[in-house]
């Protein structure tokens, strides 16, 4: 029964995304403001209709109802309550009937927190969003039913992907779909801005809370996926270059662009095409990154179960949305007012200099997983892009943006002094230099590279703390830099947190890359082993028991010198329903880096095959995704930039006439229904 | 005045140093994807087909076949033979192998051929498809060989 009611469920919201879609359009056509917003009202019962389902979908796996496929085909009845919840989203139809969620939540939260929209823009909005919702749910109901029904029932269901059986990415893909889903509004503000054919500071001011919102929840994504493979996997690998992989960094990269130009359209109200180009293309790249996952087109080390008729599906969807906005851009765009201005040397430049680098980077990403196709479709074989094609374009492209990066927040807004801003980074450009040097000086200029990527991480952190340091005024009056340090809005703390996170980040790569020790060994109980000046003595392994599987456990204790600093015990797990074994590495986190063990398999006469690591500083990549992370919510918490709660004060006193919230014949402001 | 500009030189600016940007990374792109970032994605027909070089860098697609798999002494290092039912291509790899590794199951290696054709992994990919089987090992002659194994670990209903 609660099968047939989701699925019930699903097809009112297919109508209510259908009737939201098209009447805000109507209503602003007859200025019938009751028909504008009908949008909101259509927004909540999409909202209600998908939360129905998804319900009865989480119902039927807690409840292990096996008559429903999905469920027969993703859950099983011994698995822990955590893994039958995130069954739900941890397959193709429930993943898809969870971003449908996401979709239509988000559609409900800008019709909330927008009341203080102008009322045919929100209309649009709305309409764009539903438009949205209205090609997943047929998505959905065409191709991949989650609710479909089988007879007769088995007694027992095929059981969860045990690698999937991890609480770190039970939580990964809701965090990844959340920014995925949070770029579509960005894109439906852009669409419904070309369609009125005006974009001003204020409509910045909504988009970039969104956008920022989506940036920290793709943050949070990719760094539980990436921290996942790093743990569950056993590879002691953190980061592929996979397509699937790619897919969801092409979004971050774009979003990431998209915060910081959407600040030049607010603060110098230029940039404005631009901008809704790229939030047009963040929600594409979102969307091209769902296809290219689940069709199954590029290979990847990540297979999803694919099915060629959906990737058509979401192929035509893709061109759809892409080429429709596109066209649309193309034909609105070139008559938006012209931009304002802003000095060569500027914060404004500055972030023009980053938009430029991360949309290359993200655009070079884009060609190196769709080279393979390419290819393939003009017979040349079967191909594959490495890694080094990836770290190339990395290091080419990221370096000259973190050293604009140290630079551009000293600069004034509109028209900065390069010279001034210099000045405050002498230091910075010190620190880095004695890093650099150092490094190559310790390692006898093994690792120039290393050198390289040090200094820039060491420039990074350098600027952003004499950045705050000269805000405060600490060396001009010391005695002051308390008070000062307490002006410093939520804001600009945010930027300067995500930034040092970009720094820690890169601080991690550049150390673990160049410093991990490795040791591939078969060892005997009592046997020794030798990493990077710890010792790992093998003790032998035991037999143990999960809720759902088996394992067999390895124990090693790992001495500095002749002091125990830890006990490792990895583990060789099989699981019963899918019959699988998985690979639990155990890891220690020390400050200088991570003591990484992996059990084989028995190597006969009681000799067992491990791998065992040290990977200096390894822990600096989350910590650094953490970081962002914070920095963004920071931001996002400071008052004035409060989702869909622009004050309007401080565009009021701009000189600028377009600052103004848009009025006209055509807005008919504040009348909700 | 140096700080303010005509609208059109600021355009001007921003253009050229996009233009710039974009020419230096297709430049990269070009020479990247004409080096050894680049490679083949072959199963073990092809390999004879295309007359691969001893040392040539490709990656191995296909299913390990039934009975082939052996460890050597030394505990670490197996042997197998990956399949696609036209051809086989013995593989010799140093390591652990990953948890979904199993006879008559899809796997990818990536590695290159020693001089007496046997082709030395690298790498041995570790697939997590939901049904077991990874795209690219497909058998190109399904028919041809039988994989028991692979029939029972594929779901038996697999929905829509």
């Amino acid at each position: 029964m609660a099968g047939e009611i989701g699925h019930f469920a699903l097809i009112l919201a297919l109508f209510f995304a259908l009737t939201g879609a098209v009447m805000p359009h109507v209503g602003a056509y007859r200025k019938d403001t009751r028909l504008m917003a009908l949008g909101d009202r259509a927004v909540y019962a999409q909202f209600l209709m998908a939360a129905t389902a998804f319900g009865t979908l989480t119902y039927a796996f807690v409840t292990s109802d096996f008559s429903v496929i999905n469920v027969a085909t993703n859950s099983h009845t011994l698995k822990p309550m955590l893994y039958k919840i995130s069954g739900v989203w941890g397959n193709h139809e429930g993943s898809l009937l969870f971003w449908v969620l996401n979709l239509t939540l988000f559609g409900a939260l800008v019709s909330w927190r927008g009341s203080k929209l102008p009322l045919q823009f929100r209309g649009r909005v709305l309409a764009v969003q539903s438009l949205l919702v209205l090609g997943f749910l047929m998505f959905i109901l065409f191709t991949s039913n989650p609710f479909e029904r089988l007879d007769p029932a088995p007694i027992e269901g095929n059981g969860l992907n045990p690698l999937l059986q991890d609480p770190g990415l039970a939580f990964h893909p809701p965090m990844l779909y959340l920014g995925y889903v949070g770029l579509s509004v960005a894109f439906s503000f852009a669409v419904a801005a070309l369609i009125e054919g005006e974009v001003t500071p204020l409509w910045a001011r909504w988009v970039r809370p969104w956008a920022l919102l989506a940036w920290v929840f793709l943050t949070g994504g990719i760094a539980l996926g990436s921290w996942w493979a790093y743990y569950e996997l056993g590879w002691g690998g953190w980061w592929f270059w996979d397509p699937v992989e790619n897919a969801s960094f092409m979004p971050w990269l774009a979003a990431a662009a998209l915060l910081h130009s959407a600040i030049v359209v607010e603060k110098r109200d230029a940039l404005k095409s631009w901008t809704i180009l790229l939030a047009i293309v963040a929600f594409s790249l979102s969307l091209l990154g769902t296809f290219l996952v689940r069709s199954g087109v590029i290979t990847s080390v990540h297979a999803f179960a694919t099915d060629p008729a959906r990737g058509i599906f979401i192929l035509a969807f893709l061109a759809l949305v892409v080429g429709g906005s596109l066209t649309l851009y193309a034909w609105r765009a070139p008559k938006m007012a012209p931009s304002g201005l802003f000095g060569f040397v500027s914060r404004e430049s500055a972030l023009v200099v980053n938009n430029i680098f991360l949309s290359t980077f993200a655009a070079v990403v884009l060609v190196g997983t769709l080279y393979p196709l390419f290819v393939e479709a003009f017979g040349a074989g079967q191909i594959t892009v490495g890694p080094p094609f990836f770290e190339y374009a990395a290091a080419v492209l990221m370096s000259p943006l973190i050293v604009a990066l140290g630079l551009g927040p000293l600069l004034a807004w509109k028209r900065g002094n390069i010279g001034r801003a210099a000045q405050i980074v002498i230091p910075a450009l010190v620190v880095a230099a004695v890093a650099g040097v150092v490094l190559v000086w310790q390692t006898s200029g093994g690792f120039v590279m290393t050198a390289f990527g040090l200094g820039l991480a060491a420039w990074l952190i350098a600027s952003v703390l004499l950045e705050i340091a000269s805000r405060i005024r600490l060396f001009a009056a010391p005695g002051k830099a308390m008070t000062g340090l307490k002006k410093i809005t939520r804001a600009q703390w945010g930027m300067s947190m995500a930034h040092a996170g970009l720094a820690v980040i890169l601080l991690g790569i550049t150390i673990s890359e160049a410093f991990t020790s490795e040791k591939l060994v078969v060892m005997a109980p009592g046997d020794t082993a030798d990493v990077a000046g710890y010792s790992f003595t093998f003790e032998g392994v035991a037999p143990v028991a999960g809720p759902n599987f088996t394992a067999v456990r390895g124990f090693f204790t790992v001495r500095e010198g002749d002091a125990i600093l830890t006990s490792l015990t990895p583990e060789d797990r099989v699981y019963a329903n899918p019959p699988m074994n998985t690979t639990e590495a155990a890891i220690y986190p020390l400050f200088s880096g991570d003591l990484y063990a992996v059990v084989g398999e028995a190597a006969g006469a009681g000799r067992w095959s491990v791998r065992l690591y040290f990977k200096p500083m390894i822990s600096a990549i989350w910590l650094g995704a953490l970081m962002m992370m914070i920095g963004g919510i920071l931001s996002l918490s400071d008052t004035r930039l409060r989702i869909g709660l622009p004050t309007g004060k401080k565009q009021a006193q701009k000189p600028s006439a377009k600052a103004a919230p848009k009025t006209g014949p055509k807005t008919v402001q504040g009348a909700r229904a | 005045m140096a700080g303010l500009q005509t609208r059109k030189k600021q355009r001007l600016v921003v253009v050229s140093l996009a233009v710039t940007t974009l020419v230096g990374a297709s430049l990269l792109v070009l020479l990247a994807l004409g080096g050894d970032s680049l490679s083949l994605f072959l199963q073990p027909s092809d390999i004879k087909d295309r007359q691969v070089e001893t040392g040539q860098h490709f990656r191995l697609g296909g299913l390990v076949e039934t009975g082939s798999f052996s460890r050597l002494d030394d505990g670490l290092t197996y042997r197998f033979a990956v399949t696609d039912c036209l051809a086989t291509q013995p593989v010799e790899f140093t390591g652990l192998l990953p948890d979904l590794f199993r006879e008559g199951q899809g796997v990818v290696t990536e590695g290159e051929l020693n001089s007496s054709g046997v082709f030395i992994a690298s790498t041995v990919l570790a697939k997590h498809d939901e049904n077991y089987r990874p795209p690219g090992t497909m058998p190109k002659a399904e028919g041809q060989c039988s994989h028991p194994n692979d029939q029972a670990a594929a779901a038996s209903y697999t929905g829509g």
